[in-house]
């Protein structure tokens, strides 16, 4: 509308009359969302020292979260899990491409990555640290023409939701996982492992119970909130998670890189885990 | 009582320029409170828009340092002893005069939208439509809007990208989610909202949220459940299956 020739009135791409240090919020999330993606990638594709048991192969053990569930197993990698803790078992499937490493984290890690990738906290940061659509509130973004939201090619964040199913079960698998890390061989027992796997799905239900689209399902979608109590107090609680969306989307994310962190290190002998096993 | 440095913007749409005044500055006093001094002591026929002063009528909506903010709720106090105020009418928006913006457009958009509509049987004996606590509390929120249009003005796909041509806005997503939430109302908003008054070009940069000087939930409350509307209706085959309709 609006076009005067004024610095910081006219269009264009980081056109402001901002004052302020408004290049410091998305510079630190550009650096935050690569520093943890670029961990993740990298865990993934070691393939190894994803497992940690102390050498026993009973019941028990920490998995890194960025490895479970695990569908297939290569057992001939050092710091892999026991065969009886994949969902199919090994050997690592024959028709898997060569040029990727046999790491059992590429066939889940597309299912958090799409939940995270569409959710509407991830889509705010990435749209303005990334994309620079805007960077910042009232500062000139990239020229797109024309501009079309998430009405074009970015249509498929609409599937959120499925994202989100995906989500759900997964929080049933990392809390399983948190259950097996207070096990070694069949005996219970805690170590600095079990502490560090209790809190990630703790946090990343935390994250998974604010999403948006859950309130939406739970009672979101109700005009009539006193036509269902129950859901109406599920829909209440679940908007306090969501009014800390970010705060658990970014402590989560944190938590599950230092929980395969932790692992990784422990599984390679560069950490002795304190633990009541003796291990 | 000390000497500050102010740039008010001085034109109309076509021309304008920032025009340097120095004003005294008393304790407490807010930006709006130095725009009359400016306005009184050394430029009589400098034209802002303001009524209440008490951040409750939305008429003082301007541009400070750049930011979107209320001139009546921004106290001087917030910047620096030797920072140079810069004081600019709303950019979304065409100038009438100096720091009055036309904002027309947005009634315009208000006039699209489909009122609410009662259904006279949900009256009770007494012939009253009655509401319970749980269902006031929700789009009780919409109604705090003061239409200061400040969502309106730093929207970037109003503000950037001039898509006033698809998308209604903020302001009006709040209006449209306080309808179609709303549990008497009997009409059915969801194809106009995603085809004609655009929810599918708010990217979610919540800046909508951040500037609102009433603290409504924008994006969290109003536009994001109105996509996940949009949503069931349109790009969830399994939400549709069990969809009742309205």
């Amino acid at each position: 509308m609006a076009d005067i020739s004024i610095p910081g009135r006219n269009k264009g791409f980081g056109v402001t009359m901002r004052t302020d240090n408004w290049r410091t919020a998305p510079f630190a999330v550009f650096l935050g969302l690569m520093a943890f993606s670029g961990y993740i990638a990298w865990a993934a594709f070691q393939g190894e020292y994803y497992w940690w048991s102390g050498g026993t192969t009973g019941f028990g053990g920490y998995l890194s979260p960025l490895y479970s569930p695990l569908i297939y197993i290569d057992q001939t990698a050092a710091g892999s899990a026991p065969a009886w803790h994949a969902w199919i078992g090994g050997p690592w499937p024959s028709w898997w491409p060569s040029i990727l490493p046999a790491s059992p984290a590429f066939l889940i890690l597309a299912f958090p990555g799409a939940f995270r990738l569409t959710c509407y906290y991830y889509r705010k940061a990435y749209y303005r640290a990334f994309a620079a659509t805007p960077p910042a509130c009232a500062v000139g973004g990239i020229p797109q023409k024309p501009f079309k939201g998430e009405t074009g090619l970015l249509i498929f964040q609409n599937l959120h939701r499925y994202a989100l199913y995906f989500a759900l079960i997964f929080v049933v698998i990392l809390s399983y996982d948190a259950v097996l890390s207070f096990f070694n061989d069949g005996q219970f027992g805690v170590g600095v492992g079990s502490i560090v796997l209790l809190i990630n799905p703790i946090l990343i239900g935390a994250y998974t119970f604010g999403c948006h689209s859950f309130r939406h399902l739970v009672g979101g979608k109700m005009d009539c909130m006193s036509c269902s109590m129950g859901r109406y107090k599920t829909w209440k609680k679940v908007s306090l998670l969501n009014s800390r969306h970010q705060l658990f989307a970014w402590l989560s994310l944190f938590w599950v890189s230092f929980a395969d962190f932790y692992v990784r290190m422990v599984s390679a002998g560069y950490i002795k885990d304190l633990n009541t096993w003796g291990l | 009582m000390a000497k500050r440095n102010f740039k008010l913007y001085r034109g109309d749409n076509d021309k304008g320029e920032l025009v340097p005044y120095q004003a005294d500055v008393d304790e407490g006093m807010v930006v709006l409170d130095v725009i009359h001094r400016i306005q009184a002591d050394s430029a009589n026929d400098l034209a802002v828009r303001w009524n209440c002063k008490a951040g409750k009528c939305g008429s003082c909506s301007v541009e400070i340092n750049g930011k979107p903010k209320l001139a009546c709720m921004t106290r001087m106090n917030e910047y620096g002893a030797d920072e140079t105020i810069t004081v600019t009418p709303l950019k979304t928006f065409p100038v009438m005069k100096d720091l009055v913006p036309d904002v027309s457009w947005n009634f315009e958009q208000n006039k699209r939208i489909k009122p609410l509509q009662l259904d006279p049987k949900d009256k009770d004996a007494k012939g009253n439509y009655k509401m319970k606590q749980e269902d006031v509390d929700r789009v009780q929120e919409y109604r705090k809007c003061i239409e200061c249009f400040l969502c309106q003005n730093v929207c970037h796909v109003l503000r950037d990208h001039d898509r006033t041509d698809a998308f209604v806005g903020p302001r009006f997503m709040i209006r449209l989610a306080g309808l179609e939430l709303h549990p008497l109302d009997k009409a059915d908003r969801i194809p106009q909202i995603k085809n004609e008054y655009g929810s599918g070009y708010c990217n979610i940069t919540r800046c909508c949220t951040d500037v609102c000087p009433e603290h409504i939930q924008i994006t969290d409350n109003g536009i994001i459940p109105l996509k996940e509307r949009v949503v069931d209706r349109y790009y969830d085959p399994i939400a549709r299956l069990f969809r009742k309709k309205k």
